[in-house]
């Protein structure tokens, strides 16, 4: 299986995160993709992101970091 | 202890949502008003800028004998901000974003603040008390966001946080704290001449009563740290991504201070004689295309760098700090707006900082 691919938006400002994570879903279009991040208003903006463009999340904490797995079938 | 956590995760999800961004909005539009009708300055129940300015007066770093008070609003919204981040887990002593950027940007965004003569708060404020000149800054401070946001898709990045000791976060609520001290005890010297400055005329006189003050803001500091509230980051997310969220609790702050103005008789239509305001219509604009530009390079609005200090944001700190140094110069230095008009210098502090913000933009960038 392919490494799932990862992008880092721990310790940036906004509207970083957001940007890139909204970059990395335009490029995939659809798939699957890692976030991990420390800030909670990073967290909360990825989590509107992904319901407003119907990707489904998942969610892994350690300590004070989080990583958001972010997915979207092909087929709709 | 599991009941306890299902209740803050269901504040959590309220404030994260579109009703709990507009609640925070209309709860700041509210109370402003309602801070002004106590005896706050007009269309001033809340101004980071001013209110920075004053307490920069009010500790002697500036002359300026009217704008002196040690405003305890600012107090109350990086301690309420600490309070909750504490309660919620999210305080983190973070810093190492190019913390020197952060204090210039600061810097630079209070002088075109004081060109303007309000924040981004205080020009909605001015725009729902019916002051027609806060239309122009509003026009400068989506012009400098807009700039700003070339920048930002261009791969302008100030760098990354890192995680640092706690005590690094806790110095500006730790200061936050020293100065409310100040403010209570107010100290006098031997001669029996108070320490701290504190005008007896002027904006620097008129003031609520602190106890409403610090409660009302402690009480915004906390929601708006829930919210992630924040005016630039509204109209910052609208240009590039066409993301309305924040954007609603600016509008909801517009419209909940209209209508407390009109039921306080506090709305006062026109150009002329508004209160602490000048009718200079391309200063106003090119004031808060100044600040604009510079607090969206700093990634928010002062309210929101306040709220950031208290997470624990040891960056946000310095881009407050810069705040005051450059309200004590724009004082000093005759750069600051009065009723009367623009400072000698204002124009000239303000192209000079927008050459230093463009310089910013175009070289702390990464390959996009």
């Amino acid at each position: 299986m392919a490494l799932t691919e990862r992008i880092d938006v721990r310790g940036l400002s906004c509207p970083q995160p957001l940007v890139l994570t909204r970059k990395k879903m335009k490029e995939l279009g659809a798939g699957t993709f890692e976030v991990i991040g420390d800030s909670a208003t990073a967290r909360d903006n990825i989590y509107r992101l992904a319901r407003e463009k119907a990707w489904d999340i998942k969610e892994e904490r350690k300590e004070d970091e989080f990583i958001l797995i972010l997915s979207k079938s092909k087929d709709i | 202890m599991g009941q306890e956590n299902q209740i803050l995760v269901k504040i959590s999800a309220f404030f994260a949502s579109k009703s709990g961004i507009i609640f925070v909005g209309g709860f700041i539009g509210v109370m402003a008003a309602i801070l002004q009708h106590e005896g706050n300055p007009g269309n001033m129940g809340f101004c980071i800028a001013c209110f920075q300015r004053d307490i920069a007066g009010a500790l002697g770093l500036h002359s300026a004998e009217v704008v002196q008070y040690l405003r305890p609003e600012i107090m109350g919204i990086v301690l309420g901000a600490f309070m909750a981040s504490v309660m919620f887990k999210e305080f983190r002593a973070r810093t190492g974003s190019a913390p020197i950027i952060r204090f210039i940007l600061g810097f630079f965004a209070m002088i075109g603040a004081l060109v303007f003569l309000g924040c981004p708060w205080r020009a909605f404020l001015r725009l729902a008390g019916g002051d027609g000149n806060a239309v122009l800054g509003i026009a400068g401070l989506v012009a400098g966001i807009f700039v700003g946001t070339i920048f930002i898709k261009s791969g302008f990045n100030l760098g990354r946080t890192k995680k640092t000791y706690p005590l690094v976060g806790l110095i500006l609520p730790g200061i936050m704290i020293a100065l409310l001290i100040l403010l209570i005890w107010d100290p006098v010297f031997g001669d029996d001449t108070n320490v701290i400055f504190k005008s007896t005329s002027g904006p620097g006189s008129m003031y609520a009563p602190l106890a409403l003050s610090l409660g009302i803001a402690i009480a915004v500091g906390f929601f708006a740290q829930r919210s992630r509230f924040c005016t630039v980051g509204g109209i910052r997310d609208t240009i590039i991504m066409k993301d309305y969220h924040l954007l609603l609790g600016a509008i909801a702050l517009v419209v909940a201070a209209f209508v407390t103005n009109i039921a306080l008789s506090q709305f006062n239509p026109g150009f002329e004689d508004q209160p602490v305001a000048h009718n200079d219509y391309l200063w106003n604009f090119m004031g808060m295309l100044l600040a604009g530009l510079a607090f969206v390079l700093a990634g928010g609005c002062p309210g929101r760098q306040l709220i950031l200090s208290g997470e624990g944001n040891a960056d946000s700190a310095i881009f407050i700090l810069g705040m005051i140094a450059g309200a004590a110069f724009s004082h000093n230095l005759r750069l600051a707006s009065s009723p009367q008009g623009t400072g000698d210098w204002g124009p000239a502090a303000v192209i000079f900082g927008l050459i230093v913000c463009i310089v910013i933009g175009f070289t702390l960038r990464e390959k996009v």
